[in-house]
């Protein structure tokens, strides 16, 4: 049985604690406490309010709406989901992008009588940036347009032309109704001119998670020095791989050292194997007594990244405090902790169009492209390339607050942008 | 041609805790794993063998005793650490109430777990710990479901859910200023069921009273049944059975209801879950029920 991350978009308006609540209730999920503490507060019309499944903190349950990430978990005989609910609203976006970052799959939720609104194609244009490539449109509340198939219909292709246009990959559109449970976990027969799956079912059959195309990545966390009389000079690097595959006797190259070595082996809960993939928590050992320490990556000779001081980069702006141009920060690139500082500005992204606009700061929660510098080389990939390696965050070096994710775009000059400059004022 | 490898999805919740086990170990200068005897902090001591082995634990084992645990699991504790070769450090909440003259909670069912949040901040006080690991996991309560894998504590302990820092794919921010300190989950998405799961692949051993026994109990007004300890005060009406029970937690002995049960293996225990209906907080803790914000409430004041 594998495992399905996935984050659900939209706004409380859509339905989104309701679906979720359906997903749970109707897969056996919910136990009878629970039940019981949710009776104790249901509606005078006696059915029970299954959005208050998932809003979790005392000021969400009394203003109605979701401010937080909420995590819930929910097993099937085929599989075990993660949901990552996040917050739909403008002023959450930093919510958003936080549960994003770790899903492979989102579905955006949107109300049948309104179609597809501005906020469908924010959430769709920040999930796809985060990389998230599995993309199902819930469209939901059909029970208010009397199951009629011409509207999903239209909100379907409304959708289809969206993701053409940004060049996304295609979604998978389902009509549902989360209060009345259609086709959420089982087929409705309110529904018979649709003949696709569940959303369920859907979910059950999309592919995983798989990290193992990419060339290998593994960075040290910590290294392990028993010093011990039966193990004197025993030097292990543990850590994760990130993606791709190790084999014992494979020549790989120190980052950002450039020493170059060979794996003499690798334990996996203190057992030697030939291989390990991606997502393994392992323990490598070289051959050769180079220098290697927490934050330093082992990568193979042949698929080793360039490192850089020099990288541009989408950042999420997290911070109340804004951003300006030359504010020196840390960047935190998994277990690498460098400090940096951020010369340039380059554009902000309105996450509506993707249309760059110029700008000399990045508020709260806006999506800016930034010119980034570091005080020691970072050995990274771009985000396209790799969802590792390519990703960092950025922290106040005072406060120790995260203030911005990070996406590597480019960490090649030859592929930097220009900064989009202020807007120009013609006179006639 | 390169095979892919299919992870269950015990491998990647097991490789997520081993990885946040060694970013405490390589971003802190002195951890701890807040131990209970409970099935949720023995996983996380074989999941700190998997990340840590050949060498030792980077922090010790801490214990905070509330005086009312189980025998049991007090037994299993040490014998745990003598085997693990690590250290353990046992600290009494009875000392605390006598240092800073608390008031012990009074009542017939008396409940030390709110007790347990100023020894917790003493200890972590004595050894200036700055990162404590616990076995908490989001699917126990609705609080729990929105508090990060690294939860950032001020110097009282506090959980402030508006401040909490976004935390973004698998990097985990511990930078802390001086006075706070992190409390680290491994296991947050982890259900109840993964943890047996895991208990039943790895070939755990747990304490006995996870495991059905006879014990002598007090009937709850509610029906919930209290295994009978020298801590708790009877009177005449109570009525006092003995049942077949086992334990799906083990907290303090006077605050963890037992629960109806025949199973004797692991495998009979994911088989009563299966087919359980009632969550697990809700089956065993008393304390929960008391206000539907109890461990929100109790987090922001220090508690785990």
């Amino acid at each position: 049985m594998d495992l399905l991350r996935f984050i659900t978009c939209g706004s409380v308006d859509d339905g989104k604690s309701t679906l979720i609540g359906r997903l749970l209730y109707d897969s056996e999920s919910v136990s009878l406490d629970v039940l019981a503490a949710l009776e104790k507060r249901q509606a005078s019309n006696g059915t029970v309010d299954l959005a208050l499944l998932t809003d979790g903190l005392r000021a969400e349950r009394e203003q109605g709406i979701t401010i937080d990430v909420a995590y819930k978990y929910f097993t099937t005989p085929r599989r075990k989901f993660i949901i990552t609910d996040a917050p739909g609203h403008v002023q959450y976006t930093r919510n958003m992008v936080t549960g994003a970052s770790n899903a492979d799959l989102a579905i955006v939720l949107v109300d049948a009588r309104q179609g597809v609104i501005e906020q469908t194609r924010r959430h769709t244009l920040i999930a796809a940036l985060l990389g998230i490539r599995h993309f199902v449109l819930a469209v939901n509340k059909m029970d208010l347009v009397g199951y009629d198939e011409a509207v999903f219909a239209r909100i379907a292709n409304d959708y289809a032309e969206l993701t053409n246009h940004f060049n996304l990959p295609a979604a998978t559109a389902i009509p549902l109704s989360a209060l009345n449970g259609d086709n959420v976990v089982k087929r409705s027969a309110l529904l018979p001119w649709y003949t696709g799956p569940s959303l369920l079912e859907h979910l059950e059959s999309v592919p995983g998670a798989s990290e193992t195309a990419a060339p290998g990545r593994f960075q040290v966390q910590y290294v392990i020095r028993p010093q011990t009389a039966e193990l004197p000079d025993y030097r292990g690097y543990a850590g994760q791989i990130q993606s791709g595959q190790y084999r014992r006797g494979d020549r790989v190259t120190v980052l950002p050292s450039g020493l170059e070595s060979e794996i003499e082996a690798i334990e996996v809960n203190q057992q030697e194997v030939e291989l390990a993939s991606a997502p393994q928590a392992v323990v490598i050992r070289l051959r050769d007594d180079v220098d290697v320490s927490r934050g330093d990556s082992i990568v193979p000779l042949a698929e080793a990244p360039t490192p850089t001081r020099e990288l541009e980069a989408t950042l999420c702006w997290m911070s109340e405090q804004p951003l300006w141009p030359g504010r020196k920060l840390l960047v935190q690139h998994h277990s690498a902790l460098v400090k940096a500082a951020i010369p340039a500005i380059l554009y902000k992204v309105n996450v509506h169009t993707f249309a760059r606009n110029a700008a000399d700061s990045a508020q709260l929660n806006d999506i800016v492209r930034v010119r980034l510098k570091t005080a020691l080389p970072l050995a990274v990939d771009t985000y396209l390339e790799n969802r590792a390696s390519g990703s960092f965050i950025l922290v106040d070096e005072l406060t120790g607050d995260t203030v911005a994710a990070g996406l590597v775009e480019a960490a090649n000059s030859e592929y930097f942008t220009l900064p989009v400059g202020p807007p120009v004022a013609y006179s006639i | 041609m390169m095979s892919t490898p299919s992870f269950d999805y015990l491998d990647r919740l097991e490789a997520e805790a081993i990885h946040i086990l060694r970013e405490v170990a390589g971003q802190f200068e002195r951890p701890a794993l807040l131990f209970s005897g409970g099935k949720d902090s023995i996983v996380l001591t074989r999941l700190a063998e998997k990340a840590f082995r050949p060498g030792r634990f980077p922090f010790p084992l801490v214990h905070v005793d509330t005086g009312h645990n189980f025998p049991e699991v007090l037994a299993y504790r040490d014998q745990l650490a003598e085997s693990l070769g690590e250290k353990l450090i046992v600290r009494q909440v009875e000392d605390t109430i006598k240092r800073q003259r608390l008031r012990e909670p009074g009542g017939k069912y008396p409940s030390r777990n709110p007790l347990q949040t100023y020894t917790l901040l003493e200890v972590i006080e004595e050894f200036e710990f700055d990162a404590c690991i616990g076995g908490a996991r989001r699917d126990e309560e609705k609080a729990r479901a929105k508090e990060r894998i690294f939860s950032v504590r001020d110097e009282f302990g506090q959980w402030d859910p508006k401040r909490q820092r976004p935390e973004l794919w698998n990097i985990y921010n511990g930078r802390i200023q001086k006075g706070e300190n992190v409390r680290v989950f491994p296991i947050s998405n982890w259900t109840e069921l993964d943890v047996w799961r895991y208990i039943q692949r790895e070939n755990i051993a747990l304490p006995d009273i996870y495991f059905g026994h006879e014990r002598t109990c007090v009937v709850l007004p509610t029906g919930q049944l209290l295994g009978l300890s020298e801590h708790l005060r009877l009177d005449e009406d109570d009525e006092i059975v003995t049942r077949q029970v086992r334990f799906r937690t083990v907290g303090d002995s006077t605050c963890t209801a037992a629960v109806e049960s025949d199973a004797a293996t692991v495998e009979d225990i994911i088989q009563d879950l299966l087919l359980a209906k009632v969550s697990e907080r809700g089956a065993t803790r008393l304390d929960d029920n008391i206000s539907e914000a109890g461990m929100e409430d109790r987090k922001r004041n220090g508690y785990f």
